[in-house]
């Protein structure tokens, strides 16, 4: 494909999951021989195995303890991964770039305080006035501040604070979807010439009682120990282990990553989110449809990076849809390694695919049942997420070279 | 060919206001809106979904005339959504699928209270302190609850209007807190704008009141103490203001570009001219107290518009009756408009429906267009006790007519949120 001055390009790469914290161990995963075996926590929140944060010194990307105190997990992986993605980018001490940079993040909400939450339905199972014990409790109980840890769009507000991006903020919600409008979005605005710098990503923290319950809804958590992605079945929980991660990617226009000397990893040449019913090969329809922005790629050169769930039927289907549309492109389903990361699964997807084509890497098997070697570095990467209960999308993206 | 009419100042499309739908707490529909807001009605009242004793706000602008098959923030907020919807889309003259993309400005959710309860009764017995998601865990393994799930999944509004309304691709749910529906209008022009549509639905929502979503306003001192009577309490730019009022609202507005919609005959209620936006960095609920990034969302609106300060006839003023949002929005104007903003009209129809907060930058932006369609200023009410350091034309509890052909609408929110529009009568 022809450059453009227009053409949106990933100058920032910022990535934490359960193999490490910045690029270094997640390239050391895309390009081992053979896969290093995640790590789950299998414990701690027992039926239900989750890949855990790695060992984060915060104080690298946050500095001030102050802001460190105001956030929990959630806010504080989402601010450290954009810190480094700003870091890569060589922007974090460019006052100016930062000041008009957009950022658009893709955020569920912030941890409960389980242990007020408990002594509330304790207290209540004894009493027949719940409502009034609950405005009793909350008004005593609940810390001021926690609020502000809690509220969605807090995570972009953060992120305006401690590392001071302030072009614009917007925070999109709805699981997965959210992720893949944050990109889908910044895309369109770079390609129309509305943005020339935007941040954006998101973070999941899986270690959440509260978290769990939610997809528990549905029974779509796996239980037990690890299996590999594409063999989870409804012997083993829904399918779906979740993964705290975080995931933010600077992207730019050509013309000014270009304009200040920034090193390219790769290109995104299409974006485009869907939705709707999955009955009667709906969801196959769509997927078809989305895999047309990659039609004229070689398969035998495409790294197809799958973000499928886990959960049973949805993985299974979004597979058959792949194997067809991308016979011969190598596939890696990367959630199964990493955990699924919800809201930061897409951005997640495309930070691997972008270190996978700037290093020309040969991505190993995650699942050798499935998987097979990869023959030649990638010309051109696919990225999917297929919501656990709604919404799809697939990003196109090609080396620079 | 291109026809100049259509594009503004930098060549890029018009985009024109075609169909306007409202809900608040004065009613259902912009024809009982606007005849309360114009009449200086309020809508706020005692709170009746929960009890309020022990509590220091008793008061709100609930939406409880809307029916809900279960009463969680997620049904509300679809519910308004739909009915905002199904009015503007009737006015824009639209039927069938609407073949656009979906903005939504909805809040963020949790599970209901009651939720937990029940949940609760059904668990096991505690075996140790703080245990109870690990209880609640055990019976949904026992027995799923997909209700639950579909109540607190933040995608589950838009994808039921989606549906409803058969919008294209995927819908952006977002989140910008008090100045999400403004940050929705804005997603929708961009869209427009990119050329990647002709029209975009813009729908804000917020049914999200309860005593939790209360109690963490009031423990953050963000809201008003002036129970009695209800309807004095939100009092913008009062010398006693005390904290806003907690509300609850939805607006939908059709925006498509001026070309296709002259092209299809539809009326043309108004033009979104020009949006602005700017992060503030300075505190997670504070503004930072020079205004900056106020201003600069304010000039960067004016800017995109193609207009000066000297074009604005009227401001919807963001307005919330917090001792600090008022003080700072003044300065903020004062900087941008100078000697001439105390012959601006500006006033806050929060003054009656109170903060709608995710949905309020939407609902202010219909009551703008609906003020120059109409040449009706709607009032400030409650202004009785003037903060002399704030010297405005609040329109003081009555309506005035007077027309006016540009409007600048604010909105400010928590974690450094600052959003502006501007719209006009005319193309040009």
């Amino acid at each position: 494909m022809s450059k453009s001055a227009n053409d949106v390009v990933i100058t920032g790469v910022g990535i934490v999951t359960c193999y490490g914290v910045g690029k270094e161990p997640h390239v050391a995963l895309l390009s081992a021989a053979e896969a290093a075996p995640p790590r789950v926590d299998t414990e701690r929140f027992r039926p239900y195995p989750v890949h855990p944060m790695p060992e984060i010194d915060w104080s690298q990307q946050i500095a001030k303890r102050g802001d460190q105190r105001q956030m929990e997990n959630w806010q504080r992986l989402g601010v450290f991964a954009a810190g480094l993605a700003l870091d890569d980018a060589g922007l974090k001490d460019d006052a100016e770039a930062c000041a008009s940079m957009d950022m658009i993040v893709a955020a569920g909400g912030g941890e409960r305080d389980i242990k007020v939450d408990s002594l509330i339905v304790d207290e209540a199972l004894k009493r027949n006035d719940r409502e009034v014990l609950l405005n009793e409790k909350l008004t005593t109980e609940l810390r001021p501040t926690l609020f502000l840890a809690q509220l969605s769009n807090l995570l972009a507000g953060n992120i305006s604070i401690v590392h001071k991006v302030t072009g614009s903020s917007r925070t999109f919600m709805g699981e997965e979807a959210a992720g893949i409008s944050a990109v889908e979005t910044a895309f369109h605005r770079i390609k129309s010439g509305q943005s020339t710098h935007s941040l954006v990503g998101g973070a999941f923290v899986a270690e959440r009682a509260d978290i769990i319950l939610l997809v528990e809804g549905i029974r779509a958590h796996a239980t037990g120990a690890w299996h590999p992605l594409w063999q989870r079945s409804a012997d083993n929980g829904g399918g779906m282990i979740m993964g705290s991660v975080g995931a933010f990617l600077v992207l730019e226009s050509r013309a000014h990553a270009e304009g200040r000397g920034a090193h390219v990893y790769a290109t995104v040449d299409a974006v485009e989110g869907d939705r709707g019913s999955r009955d009667e090969g709906k969801l196959e329809q769509r997927l078809d449809r989305l895999a047309g922005l990659a039609a004229n790629a070689d398969p035998s050169e495409t790294l197809v990076l799958s973000g499928a769930s886990g959960l049973a039927d949805p993985s299974a289907r979004e597979r058959n849809v792949l194997r067809q549309k991308f016979a011969g492109a190598t596939l890696r389903g990367y959630g199964g390694v990493t955990g699924h990361a919800m809201e930061a699964q897409f951005p997640l997807g495309l930070a691997l695919a972008a270190l996978a084509l700037d290093g020309g890497l040969r991505v190993p098997s995650f699942d050798s049942s499935i998987e097979q070697p990869m023959a030649v570095p990638a010309k051109r990467a696919v990225v999917t997420t297929v919501g656990y209960t709604r919404g799809e999308g697939l990003a196109v993206l090609s080396p620079e070279a | 060919m291109s026809d100049n009419r259509f594009k503004d100042h930098l060549g890029r499309p018009l985009i024109a206001v075609t169909g306007m739908g409202v809900i608040t707490s004065l009613g259902q529909g912009l024809e009982d809106n606007w005849a309360a807001l114009t009449s200086g009605t309020s809508g706020i009242h005692r709170i009746t979904r929960f009890p309020t004793e022990g509590l220091s706000t008793r008061i709100s602008g609930t939406v409880d005339f809307i029916a809900v098959p279960v009463d969680n923030a997620v049904e509300r907020s679809y519910a308004f959504a739909r009915e905002t919807t199904t009015e503007a889309l009737a006015q824009a003259g639209v039927s069938g699928d609407f073949e656009g993309p979906l903005f939504l400005a909805a809040p963020p959710v949790e599970p209901e209270w009651s939720a937990r309860f029940s949940l609760a009764d059904r668990a096991p017995p505690s075996q140790t302190e703080g245990d109870a998601y690990d209880r609640f865990l055990a019976a949904m393994r026992e027995r799923p609850d997909p209700a639950f799930l579909e109540a607190v999944q933040f995608g589950s509004i838009s994808e039921r209007l989606s549906d409803r309304f058969g919008t294209r691709g995927l819908p952006v749910t977002l989140s910008t807190a008090c100045a999400s529906g403004a940050t929705a209008i804005q997603l929708g022009v961009e869209a427009i704008r990119q050329g990647r549509t002709d029209r975009s639905l813009v729908v804000a929502t917020d049914g999200s009141v309860s005593a939790e979503a209360l109690i963490r306003f009031s423990l953050l001192s963000a809201l008003s103490t002036q129970n009695d009577p209800p309807e004095k309490a939100s009092k913008p730019f009062s010398k006693d203001r005390d904290g806003f009022v907690i509300a609850e609202g939805a607006a939908t507005l059709v925006l498509e570009s001026l070309e296709s919609a002259v092209a299809r005959g539809a009326r043309v209620l108004g033009i979104l001219k020009g949006c602005g936006e700017k992060a503030d960095h300075f505190h997670r609920t504070r503004s930072s107290p020079d205004g900056g990034p106020a201003i600069a969302t304010i000039r960067a609106a004016l800017e995109d518009a193609g207009m000066d300060e000297s074009g604005i006839g009227y401001i919807n003023a963001h307005g919330t009756s917090t001792p600090e949002n008022d003080k700072m929005e003044y300065g903020s104007m004062l900087a941008v408009f100078g000697e001439r903003l105390k012959d601006i009209p500006v006033s806050s129809n929060k003054s009656m429906i109170g903060h709608t907060l995710t949905a309020a930058g939407a609902v202010e932006a219909v009551f703008s267009i609906q003020t120059m369609l109409t040449g009706t200023l709607p009032p400030t009410i409650n202004y009785v006790n003037p903060d002399p350091a704030i010297v405005l034309d609040v329109v003081p509890d009555t309506k005035r007519d007077q027309q006016v052909h540009a409007v600048l609408s604010n909105s400010f929110g928590f974690g450094g949120q600052n959003a502006s529009l501007v719209m006009t009568l005319e193309p040009a």
